[in-house]
């Protein structure tokens, strides 16, 4: 076990550096869907409802098997690290869009409304007015959002990512210990889990209005 | 690179239909665990001694904290390890019916909770027991009240149930594997397999809502 848990360790930081990655790819994703959505072109709605729906509507597996190993047929060669970042990013942005979007939405009408009336442009009730106030009703649903990504990313490990999901399975196939092998892996992942719940816990405390 | 071309999904479309009956097979098998054993959780979490509540409670942590993937493999490849053989397909069940019965328990736990505490005092003062009160009164309330965010669980149980592909189920997934193992055509059969649960998606979400208007209408 001393001997292999260097490897562990190695791995769960492909893990983490794969979910940041894809976490930034998804916050954008998920930004510009929730705009779309929320835009006044209909063509903009249309593919913003298109995205959302077509990615929360089918499994993430399928998407990333889309990706890396139907991708050649239509011209798009990945390495598994960039197809897994990708497949994941655009995954989970479709999900934080609608975490984005909810929280838009739940911001008073009145708000809006009214600085209008003062004279604020939409882009300027937008910037000055609803994101402060949605901002803080985003970080619970991000955070979530989070975690699954964080946890679902062991799905790339079926791609041929190594990262700590794909380290184990290799490692129980060469040790035939599945249980000591899951119970590190398992512990790693609690571990990073954890760490994003508490960061999650911290700026929802930080931004609290009361 | 090669050109697109759908036509060569048709000779395997039986086995794709094949594919998506076993993954609704599957969701059905696995929800209605799930569901069973998340009202199981959420009781034993809620009124259990502590020593059966404390290492159920960690047992949930545990399921919420790695991932599924992980937890199909120490099922299917641990359990066997110790001397216990269990078909893929019972694998496959009992892994995803566990996951989303933590998930379920979480939400029922505080469905039962929030359930108004003068149903209880009024179940027991009408000389109802204390498991009759919650089997009762409580629990179909609490179920009641959370039914929307638990039939979520079950339409992600349904894209999740993809995973299980990889013990070697037969399913949707594992169906367009086959063929692609014998067209080299992965694009196409990933797109069709896609499309099919796409539409195992709506069929599902148009059922829970009817289902949801079927429950408000009983109130």
């Amino acid at each position: 076990m001393q001997r292999v848990f260097p490897f562990f360790v190695e791995a769960a930081l492909v893990t983490i550096e794969i979910t940041v990655l894809a976490l930034i790819l998804g916050l954008a994703a998920a930004a510009l869907a929730a705009a779309a959505k929320m835009s006044r072109s209909a063509i903009l709605r249309t593919i913003g409802t298109l995205y959302v729906s077509l990615f929360r509507g089918t499994p993430c597996l399928i998407q990333l098997f889309v990706l890396y190993f139907g991708g050649p047929q239509i011209g798009i060669n990945l390495e598994p690290f960039a197809a897994g970042v990708i497949g994941l990013g655009l995954n989970i942005g479709a999900y934080m869009a609608e975490s984005i979007r909810g929280a838009l939405v739940a911001v008073d009408r009145g708000q809006t409304e009214a600085a209008r009336t003062i004279g604020f442009s939409r882009f300027q009730t937008l910037r000055k007015v609803v994101l402060p106030q949605a901002a803080r009703l985003m970080i619970r649903p991000l955070g979530v959002n989070t975690v699954a990504l964080l946890k679902g990313s062991a799905l790339v490990s079926t791609i041929s990512v190594v990262e700590l999901t794909y380290t184990a399975q290799r490692f129980i196939g060469s040790t035939y210990k599945p249980f000591e092998i899951f119970g590190v892996a398992a512990l790693l992942y609690m571990i990073m889990v954890y760490a994003v719940a508490r960061v999650v816990d911290l700026l929802d405390k930080r931004f609290a209005i009361v | 690179m090669q050109g697109l071309d759908f036509t060569v999904v048709a000779p395997y479309w039986d086995l794709l239909l094949i594919g998506a009956w076993w993954t609704a097979v599957l969701t059905v098998s696995a929800g209605a665990l799930s569901f069973v054993g998340g009202i199981l959780f959420a009781v034993t979490v809620l009124y259990a001694p502590k020593i059966v509540a404390y290492p159920v409670r960690a047992l949930m942590w545990v399921f919420m904290g790695t991932p599924l993937l992980l937890q199909l493999f120490l099922i299917y490849f641990g359990l066997a390890q110790i001397g216990i053989d269990i078909p893929a397909l019972a694998a496959g069940i009992v892994g995803l019916g566990l996951h989303f019965a933590v998930y379920n328990a979480d939400i029922i736990r505080a469905g039962i909770v929030a359930v108004d505490v003068g149903q209880t005092e009024g179940a027991r003062s009408i000389g109802f027991g204390k498991w009759q009160t919650l089997r009762h009164v409580v629990i179909p309330q609490a179920i009641r009240n959370t039914a929307p965010p638990i039939g979520g669980n079950l339409i992600a149980l349904l894209k999740e149930s993809s995973i299980v592909s990889v013990i070697g189920i037969a399913e949707l997934v594992h169906s367009a594997q086959l063929a692609i193992s014998e067209t080299f055509r992965p694009f196409e059969f990933y797109i069709t397999a896609a499309a099919l649960y796409y539409i195992l998606n709506l069929v599902l979400e148009a059922a829970l809502r009817l289902f949801e208007r079927h429950v408000e209408a009983s109130r």
